[in-house]
């Protein structure tokens, strides 16, 4: 245990301040603890996290992704156009938006790789590109006409209140559930996943054993791509539409969460578990303000302090020992 | 035909060459090891040393015309994964490990690269490491992350994952550099351990006793030439520096006395909880006073109180003979006080910037002009000062820090802190990861600063080092200092017996 918590530090700290969270919005509300609540916490949250394991692969391999949420644009975009001409379902559909998302991951790969430059200056290169032809091509409009097996609702679990209120889950949370799971397995208990790992934690090191650098950017990359692509297709499912620019800016606020959740920018740190933590803290001190009635714009400066307190708490660590030689024998 | 009472060789090469871009890194040399042999090579720094082990690994094709024979076997082209699975390692002088990877899963690394994904056998490569580590008489914390092992230990990791890999040749590249004294002796019987089991070790040190201590035959190499192979048995220190150096080097004891100077640094009581007890101490003017002991027995602790890094907790520092009390470093520097830190390369130097840049950083307020603005002419007149007075031997001094050798570059740190004038210079560990020619080069430094009327306080674990160069050697011990040498009449051997015991 003593263990788990040294390890793990910042999802050990998480964990506490969200089960802080959590029994105060029970005590103050009357509406937080309610099956409908936590149901559609879940529902509205799915694409968040799908979104957040996949980037956390890229994290945790020393890299970073900002075209990811624009891109799952792009493949609702070309998936709608693949719809309109053959027949799907829902297993089709996420085969299309997987190969589709994979291959925008493959050209942020390719692209990192191929010119060495540093993976933030290529996604905010290929996030203009994408959303600028995006919107190019669509011209802004959204797209309506869509197949009923997109955009009809599917239930994995229903259930009826003694008052008649219905709560249930999407099949978003299902597939989410599913992905988190996949990305778990990754990069917890498979060799690509440990050479992920060791890439972000000390690049030189990884070249030096052999690691197969060009093969893990694919790896973390187009992992991330799959995940943007499923994720935008649960989103049109949500939405009932495809709109442009309407994942725009969604990428800052899945970053946040999965920083909030431990990973490491520069690589090497970060948990499936945190990754959840984050995505849930974020949702729930949204959902709890408004159950407050507190005023949404309140929202983004809770968000931000708690990143801050979060990145600096696990710099300090908070033992009052003295710090070691080391630490403090650093001239200028 | 090979002799049949001669052991069998792990390595052989024969007329081996390698050119950079017209350059010889390495000239016809021929190279051989003995299956569980422990060889040293040895050379200053850009002999060819690592050129050759990149050779040997793969990294680098040697020119046309080498013979390579790797445990009888001739080899026509060499490739790292080759070489692995040929049972040659390479522990790098930076370990190559992952700091936030568990100790079990950095000792089964290579296991996981280069084969077919597959899933993690995590007890398997654990019950692995937990064997490897159990040969070479090791006890770790195998699900200890990295990062919160000391490098002592990470070294045992290194040398744990080269086992892993079945390897019979390994080759450490100076892996005793930022070991202390206890740590090394540690470290020195892991390699016995090794060569007992049948492993071939290639040792590289710029340590010359570790080296004739560890090691049965010692190669050396200079400018990427081969002069030797010399069983270390008889062998001395001063001939291997001699060697690698290929010019005479001064082992004379170089004290004086310099107790009618006056008193620059005075000292009285100086106590830190914990870490230094009681001190008492005085440089001169022109005096070079050593200061040694084991690492922890708060040498640099000390350092640290005197230039305010630490605030002492009694105690009265005197600079010539006016009481200071700094509380920063920038107060210690107004003062008249320098202090170079022991990790020049991380912390004493901004590695990309220019050198006439990192020479004038201390000072910049000297080299203001009218306005206020930094002026070009006065900063490269005092650049070209300080870089022929300390003789740093650079292309150009708009050329970057990370360009020079680790000599020149320790050179240009002392050029930035002598160009504050200070009365008074400490320098902590100031050879350490250097190599004998340039620390020869150093000690002249140092000497011929002192001639000029420097007190120099100087730390080093070495205490050859100190008896050889200083004008008085105090040893500290547990936070206080323990006695007080004359190196004219002390013999190294009854200090160093005293100062490790």
């Amino acid at each position: 245990m003593r263990r788990l918590v040294a390890g793990y530090p910042v999802e050990v700290r998480l964990l506490a301040v969200l089960v802080a969270l959590c029994i105060g919005l029970s005590l103050t509300t009357d509406t937080f603890l309610t099956l409908g609540n936590i149901t559609s916490l879940l529902n509205n949250n799915a694409v968040n996290l799908i979104w957040a394991v996949g980037l956390l692969v890229v994290l945790i391999a020393g890299g970073i992704d900002i075209s990811f949420a624009v891109a799952a644009s792009v493949v609702q975009y070309l998936s709608a156009q693949v719809f309109m001409v053959v027949e799907g379902n829902w297993i089709f559909g996420i085969l299309v938006a997987s190969a589709f998302g994979l291959c925008l991951g493959l050209i942020n790969a390719a692209l990192i790789h191929g010119f060495r430059v540093v993976s933030i200056v290529i996604t905010i290169a290929t996030f203009n590109a994408y959303f600028g032809l995006l919107m190019f091509f669509t011209k802004g409009r959204n797209i309506y006409d869509l197949p009923d097996w997109w955009t009809d609702r599917i239930y994995i679990f229903e259930h009826q209140a003694a008052d008649g209120t219905w709560s249930e889950l999407n099949l978003s949370v299902g597939i989410m559930l599913v992905c988190v799971v996949l990305t778990a397995l990754l990069i917890r208990a498979t060799t690509i996943g440990r050479q992920l790992y060791a890439m972000g934690d000390n690049p030189d090191g990884a070249r030096r054993a052999g690691v197969n650098i060009w093969l893990m950017h694919c790896v973390a990359y187009g992992w991330l791509g799959v995940m943007a692509g499923i994720a935008g297709l649960c989103q049109v499912n949500i939405a009932q539409e495809v709109v442009p620019n309407a994942l725009y800016g969604r990428e800052l606020e899945v970053l946040a969460a999965v920083v909030l959740g431990g990973a490491r920018l520069g690589g090497g740190r970060g948990t499936v578990l945190g990754c959840i933590l984050g995505v849930l803290f974020i949702a729930i001190t949204q959902n709890g303000l408004n159950l407050l009635g507190i005023s949404p714009f309140a929202f983004q400066m809770i968000i931000g302090t708690a990143i801050l307190i979060a990145i600096s708490s696990s710099n300090l660590s908070f033992n009052f020992r003295p710090r070691r030689r080391a630490a403090e024998g650093r001239l200028p | 035909m090979t002799d049949a009472s001669a052991p069998p060789l792990a390595l052989r090469l024969r007329n081996l060459s390698k050119t950079f871009s017209g350059v010889h890194a390495l000239e016809h040399v021929d190279f051989e090891v003995r299956a569980g042999e422990v060889h040293c090579l040895a050379g200053e720094n850009g002999c060819g040393k690592s050129t050759l082990i990149k050779v040997v690994t793969g990294v680098h094709a040697p020119d046309p015309g080498a013979e390579i024979e790797i445990f009888g076997a001739r080899q026509s082209a060499i490739t790292p994964t080759h070489a692995r699975a040929m049972g040659i390692a390479v522990i790098w002088q930076d370990l190559a490990l992952f700091p936030h990877m568990s100790v079990a899963e950095n000792i089964a690394f290579d296991t996981m690269v280069g084969a077919r994904p597959r899933l993690v056998r995590r007890r398997r490569d654990r019950k692995a490491a937990a064997a490897v580590l159990d040969r070479l008489g090791e006890r770790l914390d195998l699900d200890a992350p990295l990062n919160t092992l000391p490098i002592a230990q990470r070294q045992i990791v290194a040398i744990a994952r080269a086992l892993m890999g079945e390897a019979r040749l390994v080759f450490m590249d100076e892996p005793t550099a930022s070991l202390t004294q206890s740590e090394t002796d540690g470290l020195l019987a892991v390699v016995r351990t090794l060569s007992e089991q049948g492993v071939a070790v290639v040792f590289v040190s710029h340590r010359l006793a570790e080296v004739l201590d560890i090691a049965e035959r010692v190669t050396v190499l200079r400018d990427g030439k081969l002069v030797g192979v010399f069983p270390t048995e008889g062998m001395t220190q001063a001939r291997l520096g001699e060697l690698m150096t290929g010019s005479l080097l001064s082992h004379e004891v170089m004290a004086h006395d310099r107790s009618g100077e006056p008193a620059v640094l005075e000292v009285e009581g100086l106590s830190l909880a914990g870490k230094v007890e009681d001190v008492s101490l005085t440089v001169r003017r022109g005096e070079v006073v050593g200061l040694t002991g084991l690492i922890g027995a708060g040498r640099t602790e000390l350092a640290h109180a005197i230039i305010g890094m630490m605030r002492p907790d009694r105690g009265t520092v005197r600079l010539d003979g006016k009481a200071i009390a700094p509380k920063n470093i920038r107060e210690a520097i107004h003062a008249g006080i320098a202090y170079v830190s022991e990790d020049r390369l991380s912390l004493g130097l901004i590695q990309p910037q220019s050198i006439e840049d990192n020479t004038v950083i201390a000072v910049l307020d000297k080299i203001l002009d009218a306005v206020g603005l930094i002026s070009p002419t006065r900063k490269r007149a005092m650049v070209s000062e300080w870089i022929s007075e300390l003789a740093v031997k650079i292309g150009h001094p708009s050329d970057p820090v990370s360009s020079l050798s680790g000599g020149n570059q320790q050179r240009v740190v002392l050029a930035k802190w002598l160009a504050t004038e200070p009365r008074l210079l400490i320098l902590d560990s100031p050879t350490v990861g250097v190599d004998v020619g340039a620390r020869a080069g150093i000690f002249r430094t140092v000497r011929r600063l002192a001639e000029a009327g420097l007190a120099i306080l100087m730390i080093s674990d070495e205490v050859t080092e100190v008896v050889m160069n200083a004008d008085r050697v105090l040893h500290m011990a547990g936070g206080r200092i323990v006695g007080e040498y004359d190196p004219r009449t002390t013999d190294v051997a009854t200090m160093e017996e005293r100062v490790y015991a």
